[in-house]
């Protein structure tokens, strides 16, 4: 159970290939809903390796960064999600190519 | 050793339900993939001796960020069709894998629990230090914290508003 016999690498992969997972969505996904997702696990992803390496080095820092990180994404999700409700009734659908108002 | 193999298990579960999230169709399949990797980082917390973490992701992640989620997918699509959803949804085939990979998590903690005293645990950090540390040198970072949560409260409320369709922009 203690932090040392998990090695820190493995799991600052595994927080590496959430990220990547989550970046690949954001970039391929034209879904609303999805984009968010994608965001959540993007968000989950460097909290995973802000907690290892808090654990890591015995100390609490790590995990009082995940609150944060927890505080931002809770902000983030419920204006994403108003926005999402505002595009539906827009727009009648959650395709992002729908909302292209801004593009140059 | 054991723990490890958890380990090793547990990032299986999160990076192939990341991913079957991250694919599907239907926005509400995703939903439970994304729970069931959330879960599975929750695991992992618990395993790298981060309790609190461990306690935090599940409640707040899983379940209020992700209640959230299905609240505003369950809104934008009502009548007869989310009707016609919801009854795909009670098809097995549909909830058969999210079951299986979330009763291995379970196996896990199980093992986990059952394995190890808690109190003579090393390198676990206690959700007193981290308290301690959250209201010492973090204090500032509580305040902006809170002050985000509000701004985010208020922009929600703005943003759901109906005036916004009639008046507004267009």
């Amino acid at each position: 159970m203690d932090g040392v016999s998990i090695p820190l690498d493995h799991v600052l992969l595994l927080s590496a290939l959430l990220f990547i997972c989550g970046l690949l969505g954001l970039m391929m996904r034209r879904n609303v809903i999805f984009i968010l997702i994608s965001l959540e696990v993007m968000l989950n992803s460097s909290a995973v390796a802000f907690v290892a390496a808090g654990a890591r080095w015995g100390q609490a820092d790590g995990q009082v960064i995940f609150m944060l990180i927890l505080a931002v994404a809770a902000a983030e999700v419920a204006v994403g999600l108003g926005l999402v409700i505002q595009i539906q009734r827009r727009f009648k659908s959650l395709d992002m190519d729908d909302a292209d108002r801004l593009r140059g | 050793m054991l723990e490890l193999i958890l380990f090793y298990m547990a990032a299986t579960i999160a990076l192939v339900s990341t991913i079957l999230a991250l694919t599907r169709v239907n926005a509400t399949h995703a939903l439970i993939y994304l729970i069931l990797s959330l879960l599975a980082v929750a695991v992992i917390f618990y395993l790298i001796g981060a309790p609190f973490a461990a306690v935090l992701e599940v409640v707040i992640y899983a379940g209020a960020i992700m209640v959230l989620f299905v609240f505003v997918i369950m809104m934008l699509n009502l009548g007869e069709k989310g009707d016609r959803r919801e009854k795909k949804l009670l098809k097995p085939q549909v909830w058969v894998t999210p079951v299986i990979l979330a009763l291995i998590l379970l196996v896990e903690l199980v093992l986990v629990l059952s394995q190890s005293a808690p109190a003579e645990t090393q390198g676990l950090i206690s959700s007193k230090q981290v308290g301690m540390t959250l209201y010492g040198p973090y204090v500032l970072a509580v305040e902006i914290a809170s002050m985000l949560l509000m701004a985010g409260l208020v922009g929600a409320y703005h943003l759901g508003r109906r005036y916004l369709e009639e008046g507004g922009g267009s």
